[in-house]
């Protein structure tokens, strides 16, 4: 089945079976690996990008779903020559360890800023509540989104 | 210009495999190419606790070079040393200092070098980033100029000196880790993320039951589905393909039938721990315990359990296997290359030299997770279908089939003497072997056991780390008792039995303090000597504004209360030394327990990174919280059931506790690993405090709110 959706602002278009599920053909036809393989059950977030704008689990969505829309994932966020203040936030507070759940966290704290430019811990704490980390490195994540919230706002 | 190293060779002792031989030559550690760029070679491997940076800082320092110029290639067969396992927060500790007097040692080197060549005497050199000068002249020379073919080749002289803690430039400094900016952007290429021409992708499916036989394969089940191979050896099953997600929905839809196999049941676990064939070892022994356990009517006893728990990677195991007719590459998160080497070598009846194992870095392990049993099945698929394979495993396998951290039992009795003090101490422990790597054990791997490979037993270790506290007590005995079976496949789960024996030890300590009347801290210091102990224990005491408190309140129904408690260890004995204090909530009537603070003192020694210290400190602390609160492998009479997040909760966002930490620094003293030490402090400090939180006395983990409540009715 031919579908077409626009990735990190480039348009696509597949031929797949229309189940297969979004975060397969970013990380094997489109070979965008930063939507990385976690439960495959929409419980960690690790695959997590933006479809128009909000966060979704792209381990549970069908390819056709996707069909018609924009899809942003942690590379179209931003890069090395242009990075997001999410993704500057994160490298000045060390919020990593592994680092695996890390671009689903940048693109869950992107939705989560672009509706509340000045969230309170609590709120960080509440919209990160369905992306695990198992190292340990939540309160590093929460004052990156703080600093970031703060940069973006020109504080 | 490397020449790899020289003593790591195959085929030696299980033993010298394990612990690694050292070679002896500077090339084999440190090469520098024309431009100046150095490359390390070590072999132990980052797990994501930032030891890539750490060990580049360690080179800079003793190289006088930046530490951006500094390259570190970890763990691949035959071009890095053999240097173990990354494992027992031991790289810092033992596995740098041989690498630091490398570097101390190539600079000696270039310096000599740069004398006849600037025509100086050496002692009139300095280096600095890479650029060394001639003192009184404006003449300089680059390491890279200095550089030849043969420079480097040449023995390491042991005796070299090394730098004084007030020369640092680079060590003790919070370094940025290099690698998290390309984790961030998404760029760094997990072993889950590689890519490679031709690659086909496999899956295994899983037995019904554990020991279950394979007897029937449906092909015509998954017909619909193109061009997949189907491979089997005896129980092995595995379905591969050119397409992932064709693959994955192969797995899914593939009839099986399987006869057999059978778990024991679940709640009988910690009886058929405390019964059966043991083997014995006295780790301590001292005055005697019978006697004076006998002398006093007030003797205190006390049995804690601890469940199964799964290492939780949130990137389930996967791996990449090219095997050939004559040779193979294994592309793998393993903690141990050249020990998996020598287990995949027999798996796949090839000779160790003609296997190569290269490390790529996972999703965290925190110990031995299913990495090593991905690349086995990588290469059985590869090696049945004659293409490059890459193996992913699902959730429901990692949570499911990798090795259990163990399910361990410890019984203390105790009695108070004169003075409030401890007059007799007993602890015993029931553990099984908290070690079963394939160590050139191909038996240990799950897919060989699966394809008819018996298990081979290794030796009885890690269930007694911390068995015996860092307390003086008058009269004393710490006995293991190692058990040869255990319910559910297990090994190495970060700090291995240091959490189980440290949650008896110090929350038997709270037990014996409060029958004595006595404050936590002040009980704990009357039985401490060392001086790094009593510091770290009075320095978390000062940081969290303890109280001195004698008693535990005492269970109100519906309302919240709080409360404190104090826990502390030295990690193995004789590494880092930490102590916590944990401040929780409690609900007595519905048992919620929530964390809301933790305090942590950490005395490691000589810091390399304090950053990435702080780093480590925090997310074991985290780590460990959500081990006591909420983590247990359940299991049927068939396998595991607790198989995705739901059925095997992990702490989250909201309930994250706020975690202060104050680091000792003492840079004249050898580096100490942070990376389990603060994990086994946890489970007593938080049992602690919920027991003077609301006076009830959790002994068994996780203090989910119905053990709080069992708890409640039987205090």
């Amino acid at each position: 089945m031919q579908i077409t959706l626009t990735v990190n602002a480039r348009l696509h278009t597949l031929d797949v079976d229309p189940e297969t599920p979004l975060l397969h053909v970013l990380r094997d036809d489109l070979g965008l690996t930063g939507s990385k393989i976690g439960c495959a059950q929409a419980q960690c977030g690790s695959c997590s990008v933006l479809v128009d704008g909000v966060e979704q689990r792209s381990c549970v969505m069908p390819i056709e779903e996707a069909g018609g829309r924009t899809v942003v994932t942690i590379e179209g966020i931003g890069d090395s020559a242009h990075p997001d203040p999410l993704q500057l936030a994160f490298i000045d507070e060390q919020a990593a360890q592994c680092g695996y759940c890390v671009t689903g966290m940048i693109v869950a704290a992107k939705s989560l800023l672009a509706a509340n430019p000045d969230p309170s811990d609590a709120e960080i704490k509440e919209a990160l509540a369905g992306n695990l980390c198992r190292c340990g490195a939540h309160l590093r994540m929460i004052r990156a989104v703080k600093r970031a919230a703060r940069r973006q706002n020109g504080a | 210009m490397h020449k790899g190293p020289v003593a790591a060779s195959t085929g030696e002792a299980e033993a010298s495999s394990f612990f690694g031989s050292l070679p002896t030559r500077l090339d084999s550690w440190i090469t520098i190419d024309r431009a100046g760029q150095v490359t390390a070679y070590v072999g132990k491997v980052e797990l994501g606790t930032g030891v890539e940076t750490a060990l580049a800082q360690i080179v800079a320092e003793e190289l006088d070079v930046a530490v951006e110029s500094v390259s570190v290639v970890q763990g691949q067969t035959g071009i890095t040393p053999n240097q173990g396992f990354t494992a027992g927060s031991q790289t810092l500790q033992s596995g740098s200092p041989p690498l630091r007097k490398a570097a101390a040692y190539a600079r000696l080197i270039l310096l000599s070098a740069a004398g006849k060549r600037l025509n100086a005497p050496v002692g009139s050199l300095a280096a600095h980033d890479g650029i060394v000068s001639a003192s009184g002249t404006d003449r300089t020379i680059t390491y890279g100029e200095l550089v030849n073919e043969n420079l480097f080749d040449r023995e390491i002289d042991q005796n070299v000196p090394l730098k004084k803690p007030s020369q640092f430039r680079y060590v003790g400094k919070a370094v940025g880790r290099v690698d998290i900016p390309a984790k961030v952007f998404g760029t760094f290429a997990y072993v889950q993320d590689m890519k490679m021409a031709g690659v086909w992708h496999g899956r295994v499916i899983r037995p019904a039951a554990v020991g279950a036989h394979l007897e029937r394969v449906d092909r015509s089940s998954i017909a619909d589905i193109p061009d997949i191979r189907i491979v089997q050896e005896r129980d092995f099953l595995a379905v591969a393909g050119p397409d992932a997600w064709a693959t994955i929905r192969a797995a899914r839809a593939l009839k099986t039938s399987w006869s057999g196999g059978a778990l024991p049941a679940f709640d009988r676990l910690y009886t058929d721990m405390t019964t059966g064939p043991t083997t014995e070892d006295v780790i301590a022994k001292k005055g005697d315990v019978d006697r004076a356990l006998a002398a006093d009517a007030h003797l205190l006893n006390a049995t804690y359990m601890w469940p199964f728990q799964s290492h939780g990677s949130i990137g389930p195991s996967s791996a990449v296997a090219d095997v050939r007719p004559d040779r193979a590459t294994i592309w793998a998160a393993t903690q141990g290359v050249y020990a998996l080497r020598g287990a995949i070598a027999k798996l796949l009846k090839l000779s160790e030299d003609a296997v190569r194992v290269v490390y790529v870095e996972a999703a965290g392990c925190y110990g031995h997770n299913g990495a090593d049993d991905a690349a086995a099945d990588a290469a059985l698929v590869s090696q049945a279908i004659g293409k490059p394979v890459r193996v992913q495993w699902s959730l429901a396998d990692e949570l499911g089939w990798d090795p259990k951290g163990p399910a361990m039992v410890m019984e203390l009795r105790g009695v108070l003497g004169a003075g409030g003090k401890v007059a007799g101490w007993s602890y015993e422990v029931w553990t099984p072997t908290h070690v079963n790597r394939a160590v050139g054990r191909p038996g240990n791997l799950l897919a060989a056991q699966l394809a008819g490979l018996q298990a081979t037993e290794g030796w009885a270790g890690g269930g007694d780390r911390n068995a015996r506290s860092n307390y003086t007590f008058a009269n004393e005995r710490v006995v293991v008792h190692w058990k040869p079976t255990s319910a559910l496949r297990q090994s190495a789960l970060r700090s291995l039995g240091g959490a189980q024996n440290t949650f008896a030890n110090e929350s038997f300590m709270d037990e014996l303090a409060f029958a004595a009347g006595a404050d936590p801290v002040a009980f704990r210091l009357a039985h401490l000597d060392d001086p790094r102990g009593r510091a770290v224990l009075e320095a978390v005491a000062r940081r969290a504004n303890w109280q001195s408190s004698k008693a535990a309140r005492s269970a109100t129904d519906g309302a919240t209360v709080t409360g404190r408690g104090v826990a502390f260890a030295r990690y193995d004995n004789e590494s880092a030394y930490v102590a916590a204090v944990a401040d929780c909530e409690l609900v007595p009537s519905t048992g919620a327990v929530r964390v809301r603070e933790i305090y942590i003192a950490h005395d490691c020694g000589q810091i390399i990174n304090p950053d990435g210290l702080r780093n480590q400190i925090e997310g074991n602390a985290i780590q460990a919280t959500s081990r006591s609160l909420k983590e247990e492998v359940r299991y049927d009479r068939e396998r595991v059931t607790s198989i995705d997040w739901e059925s095997y909760p992990i702490l989250r966002f909201p309930e994250i506790p706020d975690v202060h930490i104050e680091l000792i620094d003492r840079p004249d003293e050898p580096p100490l690993g942070a990376g389990e030490p603060t994990t086994i402090v946890m489970a007593p400090a938080i049992a602690n405090a919920i027991f003077a939180a609301g006076g009830i006395r959790v002994r068994r983990v996780p203090f989910t709110p119905e053990r709080v409540r069992a708890a409640r009715n039987a205090s």
